[in-house]
């Protein structure tokens, strides 16, 4: 499906709005996901309405089992929702065959996951060459390298998965989900597998790429530390979203020091209104 | 993608998972392996077998005595030099070319300290041309060596040996003693093919004239004035006079021995085709136990290679799902296992045939009697099944793995 990747410069009726002169790279309508186990029917999504723009910076936040990770399984087609549009880019992405899925999957998003998923014993350079290769993409090992370097992991190359650290092993998996230049980066719980430290850098490295490559990028937090760093957040609850609003004053990743819980808490409750109980968001 | 790139992905990902690569590969060979060693064991023996028998003579018949399996008759008359020497007559067997006589002693041989317990034959000078052997030295018995019941003795090389202690030594002149009678030995036979000898060492013969035996060695005349005769080698006009002579010789025998009821008879006729084809029986079954323990071997490695497959589709699940995460279509991953299960499937393939080969060297050198070749068919069987697991057990849960969406692999439990 060729038309997919060549909509973008010639408007049509379908084309994504501008709002403020911004592009909506996600718009998602009534997106509903149930899953089904013999009798048991578990509503994750009941029908969530969201417009995330070209170059936001997105956190999202939300209890265990509120369906983030539902809806960013969905968010970047690794999952179908049960019912509710999704546009990406402009293009219905329900309507595409299998193989312009894995185009999308390939060329327009690059998903990180909490728990890495790199392969085993395959040097990094390996690993971020893997999109490529399904791309089809000439100069794998320049590209590899230089979104490797991007990361901070230049000096690691020929490093396996079991040589890394676990914050190196997320700075390659980000690599590899950077390495054939995404209209979006999609991370679910990026940092939930690591120290605060790590995770910092990861952060500071999703700010980076937003701020100077202009990348999207959405990612799942438990952490309203982090989530302070995004300049939007998005609060999930039962399946559906009860508060989106701005950060008023995002912080800058390694300059601010964390706060202590309670002053952490109250920074987020000044800034977001997430509704229902407190004391159940942890 | 192209193809180089499938092949260089199966590649790395067998070099990644060296040990299942490795494990799959020798499921493989072992079937293989064995499947070529023992179809080509099995056809060996047979080919052995029937090669032993065809140097017997063609188209030879064997008499002997033996008990009736009536119970109205018991007891064995013993056939006599008279009826052989009737049965030679055209007007009773036509379709009898030569007959021999054979009469058998028991006993020891001698030489010098060297003795050895021997079934020494007492045969008629004809009895080389039936058995179409040669002589080595010196002279088989003539005629006149049986006329005069001359005590001369004619010994297979493996008798040489053990009287001598050498089976390259001449004896011609020397004597030896049968029974602590003294024999001048006149000639040796050719050597045998056929070393281990289903039929017994074909080597390990001594031969005197049949009147020798029978007069010289203790045996008392027959009841028609004849002497004992233990066996008769008779060789029929062709192959297909070989009916018409059983027929003449059951006729004669029956007859001059007053059989009068079928299983009254006191003697056997064997011929060629009836020992091949009950050796063909042994065989056969030596050949389906031996593709039984073939099939096993194969069902061995095929279960090998199943369970690995199996095992790993787990982890490979995973892999496929977070290979479809980056873009791979199913089709990538489709070949990309393809090609990984073919490979394996050719190395284990090949180096299975070179198992095979290696347990046939083997084999050739432990029994050098055995012409064992590797035959294509094992081969193609063997490859095809082993090749058909792995693929199968490779690409099955791999085409399921490839369908699923991307999120229900990376989860896959
Ligand atoms: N594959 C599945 N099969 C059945 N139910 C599922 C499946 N995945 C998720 N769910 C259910 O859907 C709901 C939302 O799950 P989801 O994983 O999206 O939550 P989450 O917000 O990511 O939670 P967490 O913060 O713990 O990761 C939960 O009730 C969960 O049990
Ligand atoms: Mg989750």
């Amino acid at each position: 499906m060729v038309s997919l990747f060549r909509r973008r410069s010639g408007r049509r009726d379908d084309a994504p709005v501008a709002v403020q002169g911004r592009k909506a790279v996600i718009e998602i309508q009534g997106v509903t996901k149930t899953y089904t186990m013999g009798d048991i029917e578990v509503h994750a999504l009941r029908g969530v309405d969201l417009t995330i723009y070209e170059g936001e910076f997105v956190s999202i936040m939300g209890p265990s089992g509120s369906g983030k990770s539902t809806l960013m399984n969905i968010l970047g087609a690794l999952d179908q929702p049960t019912s509710g549009a999704y546009r990406l880019d402009g293009v219905d992405v329900s309507r595409l065959s299998e193989a312009d899925l894995a185009k999308v999957r390939n060329k327009k998003i690059g998903f990180v996951f909490q728990n890495f998923n790199l392969l085993k014993r395959t040097t990094a350079q390996r690993q971020v060459e893997l999109p490529l290769i399904y791309a089809g993409a000439g100069g794998r090992s320049r590209k590899a390298m230089a979104a490797l370097e991007s990361v901070g992991l230049g000096q690691r190359l020929n490093h396996l998965p079991s040589e890394l650290s676990g914050g190196q092993q997320q700075r390659v998996a980000i690599a590899r989900a950077l390495v054939n230049e995404p209209a979006m980066i999609l991370a679910d719980e990026p940092t939930g597998n690591l120290d605060s430290r790590s995770g910092a850098e990861v952060l500071q490295i999703f700010q980076t790429l937003n701020r100077e490559r202009g990348i999207t990028v959405v990612f799942v937090t438990h952490d309203s530390w982090i989530a302070r760093h995004t300049q939007r957040v998005i609060m999930l609850r039962d399946g559906q979203i009860v508060a989106d609003a701005p950060i008023a004053e995002p912080l800058i990743a390694g300059h601010n020091e964390r706060p202590s819980m309670e002053d952490e808490m109250e920074a987020v409750l000044k800034t977001v209104y997430y509704g229902g109980n407190e004391e159940e968001y942890n | 993608m192209n193809l180089f790139e499938s092949l260089r992905i199966a590649i790395d990902s067998l070099l990644i998972n060296r040990l299942r690569a490795a494990l799959t590969t020798l499921g493989i060979i072992i079937g293989v392996g064995a499947v070529i060693g023992l179809v080509s064991l099995g056809r060996g023996v047979e080919d052995y077998i029937a090669s032993e028998f065809q140097s017997l003579g063609s188209n030879v018949l064997f008499v002997f005595s033996s008990p009736p399996t009536s119970s109205t008759r018991a007891g064995v008359q013993p056939m006599t030099t008279k009826e052989g020497e009737a049965l030679r007559s055209r007007a009773v067997a036509p379709s009898i070319r030569t007959l021999a006589m054979e009469t058998l002693v028991g006993g020891i041989v001698a030489a010098g300290s060297n003795a050895i317990q021997l079934s020494v034959s007492g045969v008629t000078p004809n009895f080389i041309a039936v058995r179409s052997w040669t002589i080595r030295d010196g002279a088989w018995i003539s005629e006149e060596d049986n006329d005069r019941a001359a005590r001369v003795i004619v010994l297979g090389t493996t008798v040489v040996e053990r009287l001598f202690g050498d089976k390259a030594i001449n004896p011609v002149g020397r004597t030896v003693t049968v029974n602590e009678r003294v024999f001048t030995v006149i000639g040796v036979l050719e050597e045998q093919g056929g070393g281990i000898g289903f039929i017994g060492d074909q080597n390990e013969v001594a031969f005197m004239p049949i009147l020798t035996a029978q007069t010289r060695m203790g045996s008392a005349r027959t009841r028609d004035g004849g002497y004992r005769v233990d066996v008769l080698h008779i060789q029929a006009l062709d192959e297909q006079s070989m009916d018409s002579a059983t027929q003449e010789v059951e006729t004669f025998l029956s007859d001059a021995h007053g059989v009068q009821f079928q299983g009254e008879q006191d003697f056997t006729i064997i011929n060629q085709a009836d020992l091949l084809s009950s050796l063909g029986a042994i065989t056969g079954i030596l050949t389906v136990f031996l593709s039984l323990l073939a099939g096993i071997s194969l069902l061995v490695g095929g279960i090998g290679i199943m369970n690995i497959m199996l095992v790993s589709v787990t982890e490979r699940t995973r892999e496929i799902g977070l290979r479809k995460a980056v873009g791979a279509r199913g089709g990538d991953i489709l070949l990309q296992f393809l090609i990984e299960s073919v490979i394996l499937s050719l190395l284990g393939g090949a180096l299975g045939v070179a198992l095979g080969w290696l347990i046939i060297t083997i084999g050739a050198l432990l029994v050098p009697d055995l012409r064992l070749s590797i035959t294509t068919d094992a081969v193609v069987l063997a490859t095809f099944v082993s090749s058909f697991i792995g693929v199968f057990f490779g690409l099955y849960p791999a085409s399921r793995a490839a369908r699923m969406r991307p999120i229900d692999a990376l989860r896959f439990e």
